[in-house]
């Protein structure tokens, strides 16, 4: 018997199993894939493995919460709420806090983890945009994950509204406002939502529903599929030594990647078990049950909806009176703009990059964000418009905390909004071009190595020393970003798509888009001090045909 | 027969049936009346001699701005007050025992702070008797009155939650108001004062008066109060209390914060460094 054989307890049933479903073979061809090795790309899998923990703990609060809104008076063992009235629903929730074993602990649990799957979902997805790890062929891919977020954010308003305590109530109430001030169609999506009159008795059931059955089955098959075109586009890796377009460098999925990848589900599970013991996340029964009359000072819906939060408090109020019918833009604005501009802008970006920098080529190597300063700028100005929108959707604390007039925050947070892009912008794209400038240095001088010399005339100089081979190997996969011209072709002709107005503004945005790049060169000996002369790298209409990207 | 009725005849006797009638009247009205404002205000709210204490008092700390006689100055950016004429003892004892008042800086409202060397409680109680002689008012509650464990929490929480949350939020940990102003935290005030607080309404506070909310009513109300603060949050820190706002802070600096440095850490490779 050889010893390279597989023992037999082992080989039976492997075989057994092979015959059958034939798993051998996709085994063998998919165990040894490669993954690429990067701190970033693992922010993903926060999201995933909350979602995991997500499921597992809303299956055991199901077994004990009623999704009720019938009037009961609590009867059990919280004192200061003992002969109040209240719905069943938070009742039932009361009872998973303090009668059910291990009820509360779940239960902050399952809260974290909800911000933690948004979070994560959040890092995640500006990892990949600030990496351009979105272009062709990820597109879909990363449509998809535009799509998970906006159901993260749905899951987690339904989610929210489920306990029916005081907090609760009041973003549901916002939610009802935002369906009723929209034109025409309001007040009868309102009737719907709520089966009549708000708050109703349907809409916790209806909720239910949604929350636990319909969103996640959703999600569930987007987070399938966003995997299943991860693994089959195989993962975007870094520029560095070895690393092109056409292969993977990494380790392979068994064991190496498998082992951390397990391992982060641990430290994952971790931090919200540590979470959801050492802190206190939504302590229902501090709010109250829900009675419509009654609001809290501090009603603040979750961090993920915070910016809708904070452009209706900074929202001037404007509203339309026409015909008797009243358009309350005060509602309308701040409930659709600002999600309209973050989710169709997020959707829309991968087609507008290609659209302007006429670039159809297959990416696998991702883009240092400092190499993209136009992307990586656009990204931070929408960073700071999401964070400022956020900030505000607090300012009554921070009013409190800080001793700053209420008012004053909301006159700040108006002119941020508008001022904070513009300036995160600028400040980001020079920040870009300094660093690709200290990129160029290093390539073309070496680091210093702290050794003075002086020389025979006197001078004193510091010694530099070549960098660390994958150091230049990183820096040295920038890629220069691509453009198109509008001007005429080797016989003098413009391209038939570059003629016309739009054509006109394309080729100025695809110039600009791709300036301040190619001028800091890497090729170690160079115009390594950023002149800016150089045009940008590559030529070509980007019409179909005519994708002639390259040197 | 006795001596009484030998003398019932006597010229001197209807004077001594009168006398004795009137006496009596006068000691059943004493016993039974209302006393005068001046008496009222001294039983009140301390001795009779704790009013002129009391005027000195507010002579030295208080006249400044309240005018010589309580009767409010007004100077356009200098030192200005209201007349505290009616305000009554509860509004004194309220500002000056929370170290609201005297006011140290010109600020849209006053902030609860350490009281001056000179408070104490009886400087305060001259302080509200000599305030209480100048037209009335509410009156500091007894210690009974304000007993959170002769109250209902659960009733409490219901008239808190409908009367009070929406300025100090759920549990009381205070919040914005506009204009500099701001509801504040309810956890540092003692029952009196929360009591003297609806019955006076301090600062931007409205008056919750005993026909708005009963003496009982707001008892129950100090109860739940009392017992939101001294409970421990079974689920762990409970963040200021304040609501999601703490609870984004921490799920992305500590769960994500956390999270990130386990990333670096599993995915960490030793640097392969050649020298030459």
């Amino acid at each position: 018997m050889s010893l390279d054989a597989p023992p037999k307890a082992i080989a039976g049933p492997s075989s057994f199993i092979d015959d059958r479903i034939g798993a051998g073979n996709f085994l063998k061809r998919n165990l040894r894939k490669v993954f690429p090795d990067h701190w970033s790309f693992l922010l993903g899998e926060i999201a995933l493995y909350s979602f995991v923990i997500l499921l597992l703990t809303g299956t055991f609060l199901t077994f004990f919460y009623k999704p009720g809104m019938g009037e009961v008076a609590y009867q059990g063992s919280y004192p200061p709420l003992v002969g109040v009235h209240m719905s069943e629903a938070y009742a039932s929730t009361l009872h998973i806090t303090f009668d059910v074993r291990g009820g509360l602990l779940i239960r902050q649990i399952h809260h974290w983890a909800a911000l933690l799957f948004v979070a994560g979902m959040m890092v995640h997805m500006l990892r990949v945009f600030f990496t351009g790890a979105y272009r062709k062929p990820r597109e879909l891919n990363w449509l998809i994950g535009v799509l998970l977020l906006t159901l993260a954010l749905l899951e987690g308003l339904t989610g929210y509204s489920l306990p029916d305590d005081l907090l609760s109530g009041a973003g549901l109430r916002i939610t009802q406002g935002v369906a009723i001030s929209i034109p025409v169609v309001g007040t009868y999506i309102s009737f719907f939502l709520f089966g009549g009159e708000y708050p109703g008795h349907d809409v916790i059931s209806r909720f239910y529903s949604l929350h636990i059955l319909l969103i996640p089955g959703i999600l569930l098959a987007l987070i399938s599929a966003h995997l299943i075109l991860m693994w089959v586009q195989k993962h975007t890796q870094m520029p560095g030594k070895g690393r092109t377009d056409t292969n993977v460098v990494g380790a392979p999925f068994y064991p190496s990647f498998m082992a951390k990848s397990g391992a982060y589900f641990l430290f994952t599970f971790g931090v919200l078990a540590l979470l959801g013991t050492v802190a206190q996340i939504n302590p229902i029964w501090l709010f109250g049950p829900y009675t419509p009359a009654d609001i809290s000072a501090g009603s603040q819906p979750d961090f993920y909806m915070g910016f809708l939060e904070g452009a209706l408090r900074i929202m001037p109020a404007w509203e339309i009176n026409f015909l008797g019918y009243t358009l309350p833009l005060s509602v309308l604005i701040p409930a659709l703009v600002p999600m309209g501009i973050i989710m169709t802008g997020l959707a829309l970006y991968p087609f507008a990059e290609q659209w302007i920098t006429g670039d159809k080529r297959e990416h696998h190597l991702a883009d240092r964000p400092r190499n993209n300063p136009h992307r990586t700028s656009i990204g931070m100005a929408a960073i700071t418009f999401y964070g400022v929108l956020w900030l505000l959707g607090a300012n009554d604390w921070i009013s409190a905390k800080f001793h700053i007039p209420l008012y004053t925050t909301t006159e700040i947070g108006r002119v941020a909004i508008f001022l904070g892009p513009a300036l995160a912008y600028f400040v980001t794209y020079r920040l870009c071009i300094a660093l690709q400038r200290r990129d160029a240095d290093v390539v073309s001088h070496g680091v210093e190595s702290g050794v003075i010399k002086r020389l025979p005339s006197g001078e004193y100089i510091e010694v530099h020393v070549p960098p660390a081979e994958d150091l230049v190997e990183h820096m040295r996969g920038k890629q220069p970003i691509p453009a198109i011209t509008a001007g005429p072709d080797g016989e003098g002709i413009p391209s038939n798509g570059m003629r016309s107005p739009i054509g006109r503004v394309r080729a100025k945005l695809s110039q600009t888009y791709a300036a301040d790049t190619e001028a800091i060169s890497l090729d170690g000996h160079g115009n390594g001090h950023g002149a800016h002369e150089t045009p940008p790298a590559a030529v070509g209409a980007g019409e179909d045909g005519q994708k002639s990207i390259g040197h | 027969m006795n001596s009484i009725t030998a003398r019932r005849r006597h010229p001197l006797a209807r004077y001594a049936v009168l006398l004795l009638a009137l006496s009596l009247l006068g000691g059943v009205y004493a016993l039974l009346a209302p006393g005068g404002d001046r008496a009222d205000a001294a039983i009140a709210s301390g001795k009779a001699d704790d009013v002129a204490a009391g005027k000195d008092l507010f002579a030295a700390h208080c006249a400044s701005c309240h005018g010589l006689n309580a009767e409010g100055t007004y100077s356009s950016g200098g030192a200005s007050g209201p007349s505290l004429i009616g305000v009554g003892a509860a509004a004194v004892d309220f500002q000056v025992s929370s170290g609201r008042m005297p006011f140290a800086n010109p600020a849209p409202q006053a902030p609860r702070k350490r009281p001056p060397e000179w408070v104490n409680p009886t400087t305060v109680r001259q302080l509200a008797a000599y305030v209480q002689s100048l037209g009335g008012g509410p009156t500091k509650p007894s210690l009974e009155e304000v007993d959170p464990a002769k109250g209902d929490p659960a009733k409490g929480g219901e008239l808190f939650r409908a009367n009070c949350i929406q300025c100090h939020n759920f549990v009381g940990s205070g919040g914005g108001l506009t204009y500099g102003k701001y509801a504040p935290d309810l956890n540092p005030a003692t029952p009196t004062q929360i009591y003297e607080a609806m019955a006076t309404g301090p600062q931007a506070m409205p008056v919750f008066n005993d026909s708005t909310i009963t003496p009982e009513q707001k008892r129950d109300m100090i109860a739940y109060i009392v017992t939101m603060r001294e409970q421990t949050d079974p689920g762990g820190n409970g963040l200021g209390r304040i609501g999601p706002v703490t609870e984004g802070l921490v799920a992305w600096i500590a769960g994500i914060g956390l999270l990130i440095l386990a990333a670096i850490w599993i995915t960490a490779k030793k640097r392969q460094v050649t020298h030459d």
